[in-house]
């Protein structure tokens, strides 16, 4: 086994792969990391995002992946009504110059960037691994012999404990919570604080979408669990404010329910 | 409002039976009907079947349960009349000899009943729901809300990883 944990993306990042590796293996995903603060980060006068921001940089003269990341954005923001919306709630750190549109990708590019460093480590040959983003997660293969990665899904009030363990081989799973920064979610539709819910965590396929549905699902609070629901591929299980579990109907089949040891 | 209380008290009466067969179907089956035709099934969910028919009479059930003075009567199965109530309608089947209510079922059931079928049909996939409970595992990863780089060592994450070491 292997694991390098640094910390980038005003987060930490924990790469675990099963087999044993140098650890300058991993080289090749903490540079991609770096490469995506370099282009992504609006804590960077000569990201692309800032220039953007700022006029110097038209949209059309962008890298590929900004635009894809932009394009995707917007999808994510159709799907979910409005209520992810990478124009609204920006860091004042990037305050655009007049005239110019408000953007943030930063919510959408941490899952769009582990979903990219997973491929990098699939393309070496690399088969059972999981990268790990501040909470949100990306795994391939399988650990151990007889199953997936377990995932714990943190509880809110016990930071000891989880509220639900899931077992996933290749798959994805975003959390988007208010009990460890507090209220930092708006909505982008009223610009108040989004409470309606204390945790979201959604599983699927893909990182960047999984996420996005996460934040859009706490945005939409009470409408939150069906709408999820409503979307293809994707499980959920939000945690209420009064502390009730309310999960999609296909959630169960990721639970684990191999018996834990102590 | 005159005409609508005869009606309400005997959908209350019927919908008091249904309940009474919900509880306690095995006393609505008539214990010497073997020469009578099968009594309409008694789950009332699957009225939709065909119904086994001796005799049909639009009339009321209240109606069709005359006291008769010719020996061994057949068993009838009665319909009643569509009866409209503020939840919906209502219309019920019963099997009667001669004085004897012997089974009774909804073929039309209030709209309370249509309407949270409509809904859970419409729901589907369904969303469940469950208490909060706190679980301690042998995991190998957590997902959580996102923490900064400075919290991350007191996260779950981090005890997990120094355990492992340790």
């Amino acid at each position: 086994m292997t694991v390098r944990v640094e910390a980038m993306w005003g987060t930490t990042i924990r790469v675990e792969v099963r087999d044993a590796l140098d650890p300058t293996e991993l080289d090749v995903v903490f540079d991609w990391f770096g490469e995506v603060d370099a282009r992504f980060s609006t804590w960077r006068d000569d990201s692309e995002i800032s220039r953007l921001a700022a006029g110097t940089l038209r949209l059309a003269d962008a890298s590929d992946d900004v635009r894809t990341v932009l394009a995707r954005c917007e999808d994510a923001k159709q799907r979910s009504g409005g209520a992810f919306d990478i124009a609204y709630a920006v860091h004042p750190r990037v305050a655009p110059a007049p005239g110019r549109r408000l953007i943030d990708p930063s919510g959408f590019v941490k899952g769009w960037g582990v979903d990219r460093a997973a491929e990098l480590l699939v393309a070496r040959g690399i088969d059972a691994f999981a990268i790990n983003a501040g909470g949100d997660i990306v795994t391939r293969g399988r650990p151990r012999a007889d199953g997936g990665w377990r995932i714990g899904i943190q509880h809110p009030d016990e930071r000891g404990c989880v509220a639900a363990v899931i077992e996933l081989e290749d798959g994805a799973v975003a959390t988007s919570a208010r009990y460890e920064r507090g209220d930092h979610i708006l909505d982008p539709r009223t610009g108040e604080p989004a409470v309606g819910l204390m945790s979201v965590t959604v599983v699927g396929a893909d990182l960047a979408d999984a996420d996005a549905a996460a934040t859009a699902a706490m945005v939409l609070g009470d409408d939150g669990p069906s709408w999820l629901a409503s979307l293809p591929d994707v499980e959920a299980l939000c945690i209420t404010n009064d502390r009730r579990v309310v999960t999609t109907d296909g959630f169960d089949r990721h639970r684990c329910h191999t018996p834990s040891l102590p | 409002m005159r005409r609508a209380g005869p009606a309400l008290l005997a959908t209350a009466g019927a919908l008091g039976l249904l309940a009474t067969f919900h509880s306690t179907p095995a006393k609505l089956t008539p214990s010497a009907a073997s020469a009578a035709p099968p009594p309409p099934t008694s789950d009332p969910t699957t009225t939709t079947t065909a119904a086994p028919v001796t005799t049909r009479v639009t009339s009321p059930p209240t109606s069709a349960a005359r006291p008769t003075t010719t020996a061994a009567p057949a068993a009838h199965v009665v319909t009643g009349s569509d009866i409209g109530t503020q939840f919906g309608d209502v219309q019920v089947q019963v099997l009667v000899r001669g004085t004897r209510l012997l089974d009774v079922r909804a073929i039309r059931l209030p709209y309370s009943h249509s309407r949270s079928q409509q809904l859970s049909d419409y729901a589907a996939p369904r969303l469940r729901s469950e208490a909060l409970q706190a679980q301690s595992a042998n995991i190998d990863l957590v997902s959580g809300a996102t923490y900064t780089s400075e919290a991350y060592i007191q996260s779950l994450q981090s005890a997990l990883d120094a355990a492992r070491r340790a």
